[in-house]
């Protein structure tokens, strides 16, 4: 395939974005990354997702697709002779999915609210709901990886992906806060599972450097405090 | 004489008589003729198999397959669909599939939303809200141009999970006095409703409407209450 068939627009700070290059590095797919700088937005990707303006979008063959979940089912149907990013059997897929969309919906504002917090009392209550749900999510690795390295058994799959794209902002999130989100004491499981994911040789030329996510995370908090003080009025 | 088998059946549904997310279970099992006991829950007063089934999020629907319980209505959608392959909901194009797990997100993400805050504002407030919603449905009203359904020919994944806009959106419109989807703002999806309202299996499964309009009555009588004064 020419490499010009496939364009991923994106950003990378993003994890969503992440999602999709991590899925596109599992199925070897070559490239080309268009880097948004998100202030003004491309007219291609004002063209190629005008309902929400968002990244990532994948464009195959000039086609869209947005939404990070179902550009990673999408990259797993599409080029289905590479390694399976989602479980054959289908009550397997729907743990997966069920745990991806909980990811989403309930754990990731969790985590928002952190960095958004205007002060401790609020900072603590967050790190208490992303702590919860941590736990949540340990207990359904003991589970779903039955003693192996991944959600998705010897290899990363759609559940490591839908997770591990925050690897990089949780420990942005633990280094601001000087908090341990993934520790031995509550989630032993997922503190393995963490190290083995920023190795992977699908994960990690694309996973952000800590540090310089870091930086840049200044601008994002900044914004997210900005929005929750404009919501509390 | 007939001897019933006391076994019960592999496939259990649990719900409400109104849940919207529910009927999306109910209609898909269904349009494949799949046999399911069902299980209506009271939600002040959760069942204990609930709590069991579902208990990260206690909520319906829950469905129940041979003893493994599947939850989060969009996920299910997708079980029964790779579960039982007749009459499927999804095309077996990668961008087809794509795009309708799309809509169907943002029926939920964007649509509902908007609708139900218009739903719950009166006055200005929901002349804004009205046009809010109207953006979002505008996008609808064009992903249905040349088609029957959003589904294409049939009914599929993105007109079960778009199906509440055919019945409830209505009692919304008349318990809020509103107008969202006018017939000359949008003649696609008000075709489109009228096509899958009228739909068989759809049509036979649609909650009792006098009773959606007490309940969501008395909703919007208490959201507009809780609403801080201006």
């Amino acid at each position: 395939m020419a490499k010009n068939d496939v364009k991923l627009i994106g950003a990378w700070p993003s994890p969503f974005v992440l999602r999709a290059r991590i899925a596109l590095n599992v199925k070897s797919v070559e490239y080309e990354f268009l880097q948004e700088t998100l202030e003004p937005k491309s007219e291609l990707l004002l063209r190629s997702n005008p309902v929400h303006k968002k990244i990532p979008v994948l464009l195959h063959n000039d086609k869209p697709i947005c939404e990070s979940l179902i550009i990673v089912e999408y990259i797993d149907e599409a080029w289905a002779s590479g390694p399976s990013i989602l479980p054959s059997d289908p009550y397997e897929r729907a743990i997966a999915r069920f745990w991806a969309a909980y990811v989403d919906e309930r754990w990731f504002p969790a985590m928002k609210g952190i960095l958004g917090a205007q002060d401790d009392a609020a900072r603590m209550a967050a790190v208490g709901q992303v702590t919860e749900g941590l736990v949540l999510l340990e207990e359904a690795f003991q589970k779903i990886s039955k003693g192996k390295s991944f959600f998705g058994g010897d290899h990363i799959g759609y559940l490591d992906i839908a997770f591990g794209g925050f690897l990089a902002w949780i420990r942005v999130t633990e280094g601001m806060g000087g908090i341990k989100l993934l520790n031995e004491t509550k989630t032993p499981g997922l503190l393995k599972w963490a190290e083995k994911f920023a190795a992977d040789p699908a994960v990690k030329d694309v996973l952000p450097e800590t540090q310089k996510l870091a930086e840049f995370s200044k601008i994002i908090i900044a914004k997210l405090r900005a929005a929750a003080a404009a919501k509390a009025k | 004489m007939e001897t019933h088998s006391k076994k019960m059946a592999e496939v259990k549904l649990f719900r409400t008589w109104s849940s919207r997310f529910a009927l999306r279970i109910v209609w898909a099992l269904k349009l494949k003729d799949v046999q399911y006991d069902t299980i209506f829950e009271d939600l002040s007063n959760k069942s204990p198999l609930l709590l069991q089934y579902n208990p990260v999020h206690k909520k319906v629907p829950v469905l129940v397959h041979n003893g493994k319980s599947v939850a989060e209505s969009l996920v299910i959608l997708e079980y029964i669909e790779e579960t039982w392959k007749q009459n499927p909901l999804l095309s077996e194009d990668p961008h087809e599939r794509a795009a309708a797990r799309f809509w169907a997100k943002f029926g939920d993400e964007k649509v509902l939303p908007s609708i139900w805050e218009a739903f719950n504002s009166e006055g200005k407030e929901q002349e804004e809200g009205i046009v809010k919603a109207k953006e979002n449905l505008k996008y609808l009203e064009e992903e249905l141009k040349g088609k029957k359904f959003f589904g294409g020919e049939h009914i599929g994944f993105a007109d079960i999970a778009l199906g509440w806009l055919a019945e409830l959106e209505n009692v919304f419109e008349e318990v809020a006095s509103m107008k969202v989807i006018a017939e000359d703002e949008f003649p696609l999806l008000s075709e489109w409703k009228r096509t899958f309202a009228d739909a068989p299996i759809i049509k036979e499964n649609w909650p009792p409407r006098d009773k959606l309009v007490t309940k969501y009555q008395a909703f919007r009588e208490a959201n507009l209450l809780n609403k801080a004064p201006k």
